[in-house]
């Protein structure tokens, strides 16, 4: 029985670990589509953001009573999963509690803290599925974000269900296992010195009357759902906008550290107007370079940090909830923006999977996916990337879009067209004449 | 009170001729020059820098747009033709340090130029001004004209969030003795008036509202009767909000500067 329960666990761990290569190497090629951008300059300074922003929960905290919430769920990721280390041994080594004869009074300590806080997980998951189908917080209904559509939705209900579940069964198993050791079961006798836990307590009378054979598939049934849970949860966060809890920390080390109103240059056209004013000449012997894009169409076109953030994102919609465009009913939505990117390079590593590496559906970010209309309503004020937890930079990815548009479409809304050719013209952006410029002046003494 | 009536406005051409070289340049921008009412702004920022002593000059008929809306609007090539132009005309002039009452102007100068070749020590008139008060050299007078004025101060994104300055321009505004209060959306998650991004040379897409009524309804909540902007963009989509909630008699809009001089009696 036991050679047989480590070899179908091995199958499982090695199943996972399958898997989650592919996943990883897919994804890691989904983001290689970008273009290259430095960004491991200041290592000191990255890290310390890491720390604080990821590690910390910093942003989180604007919002005290979510960001608490948030926090035990996130500390009970962290600490119940020093729990699988001994789970995951005892399932290879076909063991029971491995640790618990070397680790003496600290391992009821141990199990006591884990229990805490897989009951804390477990209400703040309930809390945070309240929230958004019964309190309803506004920046989660469909009604008013159309890109909460079904999957999204679907996405944060099985994460919130599938951790309340998990949690369940690993008090479950604490609870069934701590009756078979009172009742000095086979070998679960071996450790009797150890006290029922701090929370599976209560849960056991629930087994007063079963029998032993009965308890002992309780205790293995809800070991092996909750091992097996959290290797599925692993895949499964793969596909999910769940995989924040990973990406949040190498997104947040890669984060932008230049003032937020700046900019980024394009050096390719700084070059052609140097020689347009006759600042530089032009050198005969150099090649001409490969005329590029300017701006983005399409994800190829973005940077490889743009595609990170997007699959950074895990749809909180801060973003959107304090962007002025979406707040005053424009079509624009920076989370919108940032799920798009993600959709377009899933829908591309969808294409390399039933068509091979050279996909192309012809599709394009711009157009298939955001519509001119979405990022003209852009006021770059820079709310979203101020709020995003992870540090997500979704205006980075519509004034790249906006360049596109104006630079290589030509197709700006008239007004702009207008105001373009003044400020070329009259030197400012209204069709004053530049003579006038300084008659203010005139008007200092009166 | 102090009444000076010959204020001087030198130009760089000027001070050239001259062999002179100012302290400071203040960039006026192109509402400050051609926008009627913010064009007041520029008068009282002017009528500071000769109250306060402070040798400065301006690019007169030599200055031209930033190129910020173009950069924003996606134009890159226009942005870079205005930015390589004006700088040819400060490294021209040899000048160092750089005031505007713009913050659009001030972000694109301070962050955006120097990649492009142009280095300069810029500065926002909220921190010049905030600089001549911590100085002395501009004294406020506690009880004057604004005592238990009841203003609110509304960030611009170019100044706040792009720029990180939030307290310079709330310090002047203390400096008035007046009575400032917060909205509910201020500082780092203050609402954008509307203009930025090129949006105030557009219509705005279809949507519910105007970017500029929601942030005018919350300024407005507050009880102010003053709201205090430090951007000209900011000013007009703050006006323009008063008069759609017809309001303009109770409650003004007023620039750093302009409050600064009139408590000045300048």
């Amino acid at each position: 029985m036991s050679i047989l329960q480590q070899i179908l666990f091995l199958v499982a761990l090695g199943a996972t670990g399958w898997f989650l290569t592919q996943r990883i190497h897919l994804i890691r090629r989904a983001i290689q589509l970008g273009k290259p951008e430095d960004r491991t300059d200041r290592p000191g300074e990255r890290l310390n953001i890491m720390l604080r922003v990821a590690f910390g929960q910093k942003k989180m905290m604007t919002n005290v009573t979510v960001g608490l919430m948030h926090f035990v769920i996130y500390l009970g990721f962290i600490i119940v999963n020093i729990e699988v280390l001994e789970i995951i041994l005892d399932g290879i080594l076909g063991t029971h509690r491995l640790f618990a004869p070397y680790l003496g009074g600290v391992y009821p300590f141990l199990i006591n803290t884990f229990e805490m806080l897989a009951l804390g997980v477990w209400l703040v998951c309930a809390g945070f599925l309240i929230r958004r189908y019964v309190t309803k917080v506004p920046r989660f209904q469909p009604e008013r974000h159309r890109e909460m559509g079904r999957w999204p939705r679907t996405d944060a209900t099985l994460i919130l269900t599938f951790e309340i579940l998990l949690m369940t069964a690993f008090l479950l198993w604490n609870a069934s296992d701590t009756v078979l050791r009172q009742r000095a079961v086979g070998h679960y006798a071996e450790l009797q010195g150890l006290e029922p836990f701090v929370i599976s307590q209560f849960l056991m009378p629930l087994f007063a009357g079963w029998s032993d054979t009965a308890l002992v598939v309780c205790e293995r049934l809800t070991w092996w759902f909750h091992i097996l849970g959290i290797l599925f949860f692993a895949v499964y966060v793969t596909y999910s906008k769940h995989l924040h809890i990973v990406l949040a920390f190498p997104n947040t080390y890669f984060s932008n550290l230049a003032p937020k109103g700046e900019m980024k240059n394009m050096p390719e056209i700084t070059k052609e107007v140097q020689l347009m004013l006759g600042i530089t000449q032009a050198d005969p012997d150099e090649t001409p370079a490969e005329p590029g894009r300017f701006g983005a169409k399409d994800v190829r076109d973005l940077t490889w940090k743009n595609l990170m953030d997007a699959y950074s994102c895990t749809e909180c919609g801060r973003c959107t909830a304090a962007c002025p465009a979406n707040i005053t009913g424009k079509k624009l939505s920076p989370r919108k923006i940032m799920m798009d990117t993600r959709d377009r390079l899933e829908d591309i590593q969808r294409g390399w999977q039933t068509n091979g590496p050279d996909f192309d559906d012809g599709k394009a970010l711009l157009g298939d996916y955001i519509t001119a209309e979405e990022i003209n309503a852009c006021t770059t004020c820079q709310a979203c990337v101020q709020e995003c937890p992870v540090n997500i930079n979704p205006l980075e990815i519509i004034v790249q879009l906006r360049r596109y548009k104006i630079m290589e479409e030509a197709q700006a809304p008239a007004s702009w067209n207008a105001m373009f050719s003044n400020v070329e013209n009259n030197m400012a952006p209204w069709k004053f004449s530049p003579g006038d410029r300084f008659n203010w002046a005139e008007q200092v003494n009166q | 009170m102090n009444k000076e009536t010959n204020y001087r406005v030198p130009t760089m051409a000027e001070l050239a001729a001259n062999g002179e070289s100012p302290e400071v340049l203040f960039w006026v921008g192109c509402a400050g020059s051609f926008d009627d009412r913010y064009k007041k702004v520029t008068i009282a920022f002017v009528k500071i820098l000769n109250h306060v002593g402070v040798k400065f000059a301006v690019l007169g008929t030599e200055e031209t747009c930033t190129g910020d809306p173009a950069r924003r609007a996606g134009n890159e090539f226009l942005f870079q033709m205005q930015a390589m132009a004006n700088i040819q005309v400060l490294d021209g002039y040899g000048i160092k340090k750089i005031v505007t009452a713009c913050p659009h102007c001030f972000n694109t100068l301070k962050n955006e130029y120097p990649e492009l070749g142009g280095k300069y020590e810029v500065l926002h008139h909220s921190q010049f001004l905030q600089q001549l008060i911590n100085e002395g050299k501009v004294t406020l007078k506690g009880g004057g004209d604004f005592k238990g004025h009841r203003i609110t101060y509304h960030d611009s994104c170019y100044l706040g969030r792009a720029n990180k300055i939030y307290e310079a321009p709330r310090e002047v505004l203390q400096a008035l003795d007046a009575d400032l209060v917060e909205m509910k959306r201020s500082r780092d998650r203050g609402l954008c008036c509307g203009a930025g991004g090129a949006q105030y040379f557009k219509e705005p897409e279809p949507g519910r509202k105007d970017i500029n009524v929601e942030r005018t309804e919350e300024a407005l909540a507050t009880g102010a009767e003053t709201i205090a902007v430090a951007c000209p963009f900011c000013m007009t989509m703050m006006t323009d909000g008063i008069k759609n909630k017809d309001r303009e008699d109770s409650v003004k809009v007023y620039d750093l500067a302009e409050l600064v001089a009139k408590a000045q009696s300048l």
